[in-house]
């Protein structure tokens, strides 16, 4: 059961301002309100994994997921973020929405979070990392790992499709179950939305993982 | 930066340190903010704590009154302690000061109420 309809979430999370200037390298795609607004809709009224729970943000970027989960009654939530004109971005948005539940973290989610401060703190791990593509080949998983590692229940994070049999058997070795609960299309130029061609569309998978039987 | 999150961090990451924790905290700016009690929150949170830190920040923001400086067996039961542990750790937002490992003196500045944890190549 989620305490605020679909159509009223997404509203609130159109008004969290996006990156400024993204920056390739570190393949910053911002969340599109209306995929944040689903998924996060989908990880509380189906799996019941944000109200009343401890939250951590991957990447956390804008803060788009961080407000999200802090709107539908995560009892706390921080956001890991590694770039400083993002966290510049999401300091912005959360004092904007006067929103007290959300700390942000600037360190670096790779290096930082894989020693063991804060293993199996947090319920409930959403993010949506940088896909790992060219320059950052690997990126993805080495989030994923991470997540993991933070998490003593579910974690909920959005891949390419194209990576899910990759994804699969890395997950078996760290004895953690996973699913892919949607399929989406992630339009990842919106700078060009009034230019169809310009824009690409790529295949991302919806996954929940189950990390309380992990072992990593 | 809550108090819950100050618990968690540390400075193992620059080379050489072995346990860089607990930071070292040093307040200029804190506020106090409001969010929902959820006495089932804190009772779970509890055991992921380091509850000495926990202590010694309430100390720091004079909020130790009442709180034991070892937790009993059934905190849970003790619905004033959970309001009090609640607003320690959920409820004070500091949001100018610094951060520093306990080993070698690094700084950590937090700033508008963000902790930056990074670290330079050379350190790692």
């Amino acid at each position: 059961m989620a305490r605020m309809k679909l159509r009223k979430l997404e509203e609130y999370l159109q008004g969290v301002d996006g990156f400024e200037k993204p920056k390739i390298l570190l393949e910053q795609y911002p969340t599109p309100s209306h995929i944040a607004s689903c998924m996060l809709f989908d990880i509380q009224s189906k799996y019941d994994d944000l109200e009343n729970k401890l939250v951590a943000d991957l990447g956390s970027g804008s803060g788009m997921l961080s407000i999200g989960a802090f709107l539908l009654g995560a009892q706390f939530t921080v956001g890991f973020e590694l770039d400083s004109d993002a966290i510049e971005i999401f300091r912005n948005n959360v004092a904007d929405m006067e929103l007290p539940a959300i700390d942000c973290v600037q360190c670096d989610v790779i290096r930082d979070l894989t020693i063991d401060s804060w293993d199996n703190v947090f319920d409930t791990v959403v993010m949506n990392p940088p896909f790992g593509t060219k320059h950052n080949a690997g990126m993805d998983m080495r989030f994923l790992e991470s997540a993991v590692r933070l998490s003593n229940q579910s974690i909920y994070s959005l891949h390419k499709t194209s990576t899910r049999d990759y994804i699969s058997k890395k997950t078996k070795e760290w004895s953690v179950t996973g699913e892919v609960v949607a399929k989406l299309r992630y339009n990842i130029d919106s700078l060009y939305k009034f230019h169809k061609k310009s824009s690409v569309d790529i295949e991302v998978d919806f996954w929940k993982f189950d990390s309380s039987n992990k072992n990593i | 930066m809550k108090l819950i999150t100050y618990n968690f961090l540390t400075s193992k990451c620059i080379r050489g340190v072995k346990v860089g924790y607990p930071l070292k905290l040093k307040i200029v700016q804190k506020e106090v903010v409001q969010t929902d009690f959820n006495p089932e929150f804190i009772t779970r949170l509890l055991p992921r704590l380091d509850y000495p830190t926990v202590h010694m920040a309430a100390e720091l923001v004079d909020c130790a009154e009442g709180v034991p400086k070892e937790l009993g067996e059934n905190y849970a039961a003790d619905q004033d302690l959970l309001q009090k542990l609640h607003h320690i750790l959920l409820e004070i937002d500091i949001i100018e000061g610094q951060l520093e490992c306990p080993e070698t003196g690094r700084i950590f500045p937090i700033t508008q109420g963000i902790p930056n944890m990074l670290l330079n190549e050379d350190e790692v």
